[in-house]
């Protein structure tokens, strides 16, 4: 009896599976895009997939994070269809960016913030400069309370520490070696909770919890970025092959619409790639746009 | 001092410090779940997350973490149970057993990143499994395989000689003596040693950022076709899982309401465990029953 | 006649079965065996190809003193000290814990207690890291902050959330083995008159010293291993560390704070897959630790 009841089950197991893996292959194949790299850019890479599978029900999208690193050297080996990166291919190690596609699909502000009970809210460029190459260690050299600056950088490589870097920093300057976090969530909780601690974050977290500091009186605002007036900034970029499949080339075209970055990419809080007046170059060169 | 004094003095110390230490414990997690509690409701477990917008749940990331439970121990309890039966049954009292051994134990004390970084770079890589549940659950096996076998092999060594005996003295073979008399025998303990394992594996991140991937596309719960890319069945989907969402949230998250999202995620994990811990115990409770009637 | 051999000498039902079942048990184990020997090779590969494929000096690796992957320098003794102050220390105040609750557990306390204290020591050690790791930034670090000034981040936070995470696992251990002390050691004790503490710390302490050690370098293990709550709470900067309350980084911080910023192949990502192959080495030397304890402990 128990000998039956077992094997009733396994047939209708084998029968189960064996049917739908008859269905699933008639279903006509479908496209397949795998987004992978930058886990700043996945939130609102996410929300865009989810909106346009309301579209295009029968293309999978696949969003990953895992790096910028990881996501460039994936697309480049074929690995992934698109490498979402928030640093240019040019200026990571071991990427051949000719082979590559770069697509500009949001443009991210970066603001250096501080304690909020610091009370510091405007500093100069050059302050700046000095408090992360280490020439400044104590607020009250720029204005503050007595209490020594905690620098918070972000590690090593990510592409918020290139873009702050290439900004702040003169060529061949090293900021000094200092507490390192790869991700703008915890640096916001520890600035947060860290008497003088002061380190920077891409606008999207921006919150009450801790203080934006406006760079020689410009204030940090989505508006100041599209001018440049505000210098502190760096593209989200989709990389792909040079030849990207036809799903790929589509979503990455819708991705880049009017319509997505009006709605989408401003409620994520980055800024609309359409809205920019200046172009950026990978070495930082800052052109009116055409 | 005489000794009865210092025995009443070390007791009086002992018990200190361990209310101390249980105090810690307990604050911890209490502190925990009472953090989490207030942000569990039914649309909290029932809807799914959101990118940046508040108000968002752990519908799938819930589901997830329990599939890839149940996948996991589906790959490493057959692998497990047979190299426990080895182990105690056949295996020689030589040095290859207890170099063997000496491998399964280094398993147990590789760092789940090290695990992680490995299962990416075979199964999701060199197998080309993606970013996929199947490559987490053979992720969560390397991690799980060492304390399920030393638990199995336990239970089975807790099972009377005298009762092989009797078996092996009606002429039944040893493998015939093992599936019928032994392992039934050590059922309650190895089902325990499952659940608990399960625990573990539960609360897992490290090892599953970089295998099961981090992100959920939307599946559907109608679709019972584990081959079609939609379902919630299909092994071969990527997901993010529980703890791996607390990580994500805590990191990189956009919602507003972080915060709550997180506190509310562990405060359900805790909860599952819970629930897998009484579990555990009454499943072994009702085997051992059926057992001595 | 030639019949009635053949039916004699032919195998039987059950050796038949005997056969096919030790096969299933044999593939298992060598399964096992098998990937145990893959991790170890494949991750010994990807850790010398610094050495190997970019000619790093090992003995530069080893000593260096700065770590700075943009000036290519790949000076790991910062992190190997760190990792190793930061486990022995949490190992060393958990240790006498551990014993104590377990004494407490074990010999004192009515065997209700054991059963109360086992889920919630399985709960603790189900729950994630990342949550460890929250719990150490908001509470832990603050605390330290205000007696010891500073930051708060540091080797001492690490030790605390460290210290918190093994604790469960490491009395656990340590109950077990004191369980496994036969019941008769006891009584002949009391009965030659000892009192409890006598006992406890002449017999039963020694015989389950292995036990003991075990749970020790386990939980020890463990915390070597440990990345996502280290990695918060010890403020990630290569530097020598120096005092108790001075930010440093450890082993595994440095590897997942860089291993999605680099690009496989290049000399900064295998770099820090060598990181990764001191880790294994050293949860190998763990391990062959904890077989020695517990080895001499059975002589």
């Amino acid at each position: 009896m128990k000998k039956l009841i077992i094997s009733i089950a396994l047939i209708a197991v084998a029968c189960w599976l064996g049917g739908s893996w008859a269905l699933a292959k008639q279903q006509s194949a479908q496209d397949k895009v795998t987004i992978v790299g930058s886990t700043a850019l996945q939130p609102l890479a996410e929300a865009v997939v989810n909106d346009y599978q309301h579209y295009h029900p029968y293309t999978s999208i696949i969003v990953q994070g895992g790096g910028s690193g990881t996501g460039l050297s994936q697309v480049q080996e074929g690995a992934v269809n698109i490498g979402s990166a928030d640093i240019f291919a040019d200026q990571q190690d071991g990427i051949d960016a000719h082979k590559l596609n770069d697509n500009i699909v949001a443009v991210s502000g970066i603001a250096p913030v501080v304690n909020e009970q610091l009370g510091i809210k405007n500093l100069t460029m050059v302050q700046l400069r000095q408090i992360f190459t280490g020439q400044i260690r104590n607020w009250k050299e720029v204005g503050g309370p007595d209490l020594p600056i905690t620098v918070i950088n972000r590690a090593h490589g990510s592409g918020t520490r290139v873009a702050f870097e290439q900004s702040v920093l003169k060529p061949g300057m090293h900021a000094i070696n200092a507490q390192e976090q790869d991700s703008n969530g915890t640096v916001k909780e520890i600035v947060h909770n860290t008497p003088g601690a002061i380190s920077y974050i891409a606008f999207a977290y921006l919150n009450d919890q801790v203080q934006a500091v406006n760079i020689d009186g410009v204030a940090a605002t989505a508006e100041n970025v599209t001018t440049n007036k505000w210098k502190l900034w760096s593209y989200e970029h989709m990389y792909t092959q040079k030849q990207p499949s036809k799903a790929t080339a589509k979503f990455i075209k819708y991705m880049q619409s009017k319509k997505v970055q009006k709605s989408l990419v401003n409620a994520a809080r980055y800024i609309s790639i359409h809205d920019m007046k200046v172009e950026k170059t990978p070495d930082g060169k800052v052109t009116e746009r055409k | 001092m005489r000794p009865e004094r210092i025995d009443r003095l070390a007791t009086i110390i002992i018990l200190t410090l361990t209310g101390m230490v249980g105090l810690i414990l307990l604050a911890l997690l209490a502190y925990l779940l009472l953090s989490g509690l207030p942000h569990i409701s039914w649309h909290f477990l029932t809807s799914s997350a959101e990118s940046f917008k508040s108000g968002g749940g752990i519908r799938d990331q819930l589901f997830n973490s329990l599939y890839l439970v149940v996948l996991t121990l589906l790959v490493s309890i057959p692998l497990a149970l047979c190299a426990a039966i080895y182990l105690s049954e056949y295996a020689p009292d030589n040095r290859w057993t207890s170099f063997l051994r000496l491998a399964i134990e280094v398993l147990s004390s590789l760092p789940s990143v090290v695990i992680g970084l490995f299962g990416y770079l075979i199964f999701v890589l060199q197998w080309g499994l993606d970013f996929s549940l199947l490559a987490g659950a053979l992720s969560l096996t390397i991690l799980n395989l060492p304390i399920l076998t030393r638990a199995c092999e336990d239970a089975l060594r807790q099972v009377p000689y005298l009762q092989r005996q009797a078996g092996l003295g009606l002429g039944m073979s040893k493998w015939h003596v093992t599936t019928k008399i032994v392992l039934p025998a050590a059922l309650p303990g190895i089902i325990t040693g499952a659940i608990l394992s399960a625990g573990r594996i539960f609360g897992e991140a490290a090892a599953l950022i970089y295998t099961a991937g981090q992100s959920s596309p939307a599946i559907s719960y109608t679709d019972w076709n584990p081959f079609s890319p939609t379902s919630f069945l299909n092994p071969l989907r990527p997901a993010e899982t529980l703890a791996v969402h607390i990580w994500k949230v805590n990191s990189e998250g956009l919602v507003p309401d972080a915060r709550a999202v997180s506190n509310g995620s562990v405060a359900v994990l805790i909860l599952t465990i819970l629930i897998f811990n009484l579990l555990a115990r009454y499943i072994g409770y009702l085997i051992k029953r059926r057992l001595v009637k | 006649m030639e019949n009635l051999r053949h039916r004699l000498t032919r195998p039987s039902v059950e050796s038949k079965q005997e056969f096919s079942g030790k096969i299933v048990s044999y593939v298992a184990i060598i399964l096992i065996g098998g990937l145990v020997g893959t991790i170890l090779v494949f991750l010994t590969l990807k850790g010398i190809a610094l050495f190997t494929g970019n000619h790093y000096s090992l003995w530069q690796f080893l000593v260096g003193r700065n770590w700075s992957p943009s000036q290519h320098l790949f000076g790991a003794l910062p992190m190997i000290a760190t990792s190793f102050s930061v486990t022995v220390l949490s190992g060393i105040v958990a240790l006498p814990l551990a014993l104590v609750v377990a004494i407490a557990i074990t010999e004192i306390l009515p065997s209700t207690t054991y059963k109360f204290f086992q889920p919630v020591i399985e709960l603790l050690v189900g729950i994630p890291s990342v949550v460890y790791g929250y719990v150490g930034l908001t509470v832990i670090v603050p605390f330290l902050r205000r007696f010891f000034g500073g930051t708060g981040f540091g080797i001492l936070a690490a030790t605390c959330v460290l210290f918190l995470m093994i604790l469960p696992t490491m009395t656990s251990m340590t109950i077990d083995s004191f369980k496994a002390v036969p019941k008769q050691y006891r009584n002949a004790s009391a009965g030659l008159g000892a009192t409890r503490w006598q006992t406890i710390s002449r017999v039963i302490i020694p015989s389950a010293r292995s036990g003991i050690l075990t749970a020790m370098v386990f939980g020890m293990a463990r915390a070597f291993g440990e990345a996502l709550a280290v990695q918060m709470v010890i403020g990630n900067t290569t530097v020598m560390p120096t005092g108790l309350m001075h930010s440093a980084a450890t082993l595994t911080s440095v590897l997942t704070t860089g291993i999605g910023n680099t690009v496989m192949g290049t000399i900064s990502n295998n770099a820090l897959w060598s990181l990764a192959l001191i880790l294994l080495v050293m949860s190998l030397a763990f391990n062959l630790l904890m077989r020695l304890v517990s080895r001499k402990g059975a002589k």
